[in-house]
């Protein structure tokens, strides 16, 4: 099986099914890049490169370049997949939520709701998150908790190119409106990926270690810290298992149960937010359906109260790193080893 | 443009049926049986009408929080409307939408809405799949004077401009955003023409004169359909009633309301002009006028004896699948 990154695996998912539904249409800023202009059509492929090659493939009537209007975008995305198309509209970075929520979360997120389950929403929303290209407060963060809370969106966030393929294909074919969450740092990241096309249910969690003694949920680019975290406990005979949700809305919540009652310990390690992010979400899920299984207090590790910094020291701060998730890890088996000696 | 005697039947009946059902409204709302708050379209019936009676059941619209009347001119079902704004079982949406959010997909309504400048950018996108999809059919969006200074509908219709999308920007100018008048809100007092400056033809006309609106709604809905790209009409026309059901209207005088009322009821203009040149005899609109008041009589009394959607159905219908 060839090794493609998340990249590529995003782009051959586009590829895939465009060539399969020719409703699938692609509309957002600069996906092929170069309309208007004097050199050559493509000339981005989307600020880094997921849909390049595909307006040569489709046209330029089905991968279309907008003005950098978000809410036309949004709004354009959600009206046409009222309407008989499958768009997959592009949010280039998820900090520009703040012009067009609106679109997302009033209209297309309530449609079915709001006209009594007669209508279906079937777009897709791909957008970037995530800290660590020193890029500041406004094309940093990863707000996938802003709209995990929204009644009527699908939230998804692939942590490896296998998930991204396969994930993707799923959102497309999905008659909700998706939110498909693209971590800057991991678009290199390369996995075996199978040619043909497959889906990933969503709202089933991937174990990417099995252990019995931590469980670790994480999400996106957050899952290759706690894999990292394990395999170094790992040496020392502590056995942790990492949870990656790969959807948050819905959440894999039974999964989660179950490794914590495997385990009685839980670490959360999530990017989106101190406060009201996945991490209080899922810590509080756990506390109401889980509290007999835990050992100890829940320990979230997540990004501090703050905007994104720019400077690298603070920056790198900033994101939740091996150490700190080690730490959290290390306090959890202390507090029982207290117990024990107790 | 020249309209023939079933079509000026179907225009009047339509017109009609929205005016009795707004003053319906806005007297069975003084009983506190209608959950939540109202916004009434009447006085402003000729520019629904004017557009929709050009669209088939395939060509969409986008509406606003004003949007009974779009709704009615769309050919919604009048009961299906009336349960909905009841909030009762066998509504439009189910009893999940209300008085703001009804659509009725298979009439190709895509839904009152409640954000000023909400829709714009949703009608786009239906002009988009129509694009795409090459079917000749067409999407408008419902916008009013205070729609008309939202970003959403700067982006929608340059949008629209630039990928020369089957579009109508159907603006109505009703003099008032709420509570604060048009003149003052809208900075150059000149919509259409600001319309005209993303790139598109654009008129005003007498949103009171269902000849005028239709005439020049035809004119965009052929040239969009023919892919000539979008337009904007700016369509005057005064409300009858306030903003929502119990506005006092103190930012308008009272005189200005009994104006309203004589001199710019678009259902006495019409037909005064239809019986005065011979188009229509006065015996036909009465027969419509008799048949709508029967429905209306029956939408309410059907309404009011539905009942509520039951608990059960609060959590269904958030997702296709879940």
């Amino acid at each position: 099986m060839a090794k493609k990154t998340i990249r590529e695996a995003i782009n051959e998912a586009l590829r895939q099914e465009m060539a399969r539904d020719p409703d699938i249409i692609i509309i957002g800023e600069d996906v092929s890049g170069g309309a208007g202009g004097s050199g050559e059509e493509d000339a981005y492929g989307g600020v880094m490169g997921v849909t390049k090659g595909l307006i040569g493939e489709f046209g330029r009537e089905r991968v279309i370049d907008t003005p950098i209007s978000e809410s036309a975008i949004m709004g354009a995305a959600a009206g046409a997949a009222t309407t008989g198309l499958r768009p997959v509209a592009e949010l280039m970075f998820v900090d520009f939520v703040g012009v067009c929520f609106d679109q997302i979360m009033n209209q297309a997120a309530k449609f079915r709701y709001m006209f009594g389950g007669k209508a279906r929403t079937p777009m897709v929303l791909r957008t970037m998150i995530g800290a660590g290209f020193r890029a500041a407060a406004q094309h940093s963060q990863s707000l996938y908790h802003l709209f995990t809370a929204v009644p009527g969106l699908k939230c998804v966030m692939p942590s490896n190119a296998y998930d991204a393929k396969g994930l993707m294909i799923q959102a497309i074919r999905d008659d909700d409106p998706v939110i498909f969450f693209e971590h800057k740092a991991l678009y290199d990241i390369a996995d075996e990926v199978p040619d043909e096309a497959y889906t990933i249910p969503f709202g089933e969690a991937n174990f990417t270690r099995e252990g019995d003694d931590v469980t670790i949920v994480a999400f996106s680019r957050m899952v290759h810290i706690a894999n990292e975290v394990a395999d170094k406990l790992a040496r020392e005979g502590v056995s942790v298992e990492v949870l990656d949700p790969r959807t948050s809305s819905p959440l894999d919540s039974d999964s989660i149960l179950e490794s914590v009652e495997k385990t009685g310990r839980l670490v959360i390690v999530d990017e989106s937010a101190a406060r009201c992010g996945l991490a209080g979400d899922i810590a509080g899920m756990v506390a109401q359906e889980g509290f007999e299984f835990l050992r100890g207090p829940i320990r979230q590790v997540t990004v501090p109260h703050t905007p994104v910094p720019f400077a690298p020291t603070l920056e790198d701060a900033y994101i939740p790193s091996p150490a700190k998730v080690e730490a959290a890890v290390r306090q959890l088996l202390d507090s029982k080893r207290r117990r024990m000696s107790a | 443009m020249t309209f023939s005697e079933s079509q000026l039947l179907d225009a009047y009946r339509r017109m009609r049926t929205i005016r009795d059902f707004e003053e319906r409204i806005h007297t069975e709302n003084t009983t506190g049986d209608i959950p939540g708050f109202v916004h009434l379209y009447a006085g402003q019936e000729a520019i629904a009408t004017g557009v929709c009676i050009h669209l088939s059941e395939k060509d969409y619209i986008g509406s606003t929080h004003r949007g009974h009347g779009h709704c009615i001119a769309k050919l919604c079902d009048v009961k299906g409307m009336m349960k909905e704004i009841f909030g009762k079982q066998g509504g439009l949406c189910a009893g999940k939408g209300g008085s703001m959010h009804i659509a009725d997909l298979s009439q190709g309504m895509l839904g009152a809405n409640a954000i000023v400048g909400g829709n714009p950018p949703l009608a786009v996108g239906a002009a988009l799949t129509a694009k795409t999809k090459k079917t000749r059919h067409c999407a408008v969006s419902f916008t009013g004077d205070g729609g008309s200074n939202q970003g959403t509908t700067f982006e929608a219709m340059n949008l629209a401009v630039v990928l020369q999308l089957p579009v109508l920007f159907m603006i109505e100018n009703n003099g008032y955003g709420e509570g604060t008048g048009a003149d003052y809100a809208v900075g150059s007092k000149d919509i259409a023409g600001r319309a005209a400056g993303f790139g598109m033809p654009a008129v005003r006309v007498d949103g009171t004169d269902f000849f005028a609106v239709a005439e020049a709604a035809g004119e965009a809905i052929e040239r969009a359909r023919n892919g000539g790209g979008p337009s904007a009409i700016e369509a005057v026309a005064m409300r009858f009633y306030g903003h929502y059901e119990g506005d006092p209207q103190s930012y308008r005088s009272a005189e200005e309301l009994k104006r309203i009322r004589e001199d710019s009821d678009c259902l006495r203009i019409f037909r005064a002009r239809v019986t005065a040149e011979g188009m229509l005899r006065e015996a036909q609109l009465d027969a419509i006028d008799a048949e709508v008041a029967e429905l209306i009589d029956e939408a309410v009394a059907e309404a009011r004896a539905a009942d509520y959607p039951p608990v059960s159905e609060l959590t269904t219908d958030v997702y296709v699948s879940y």
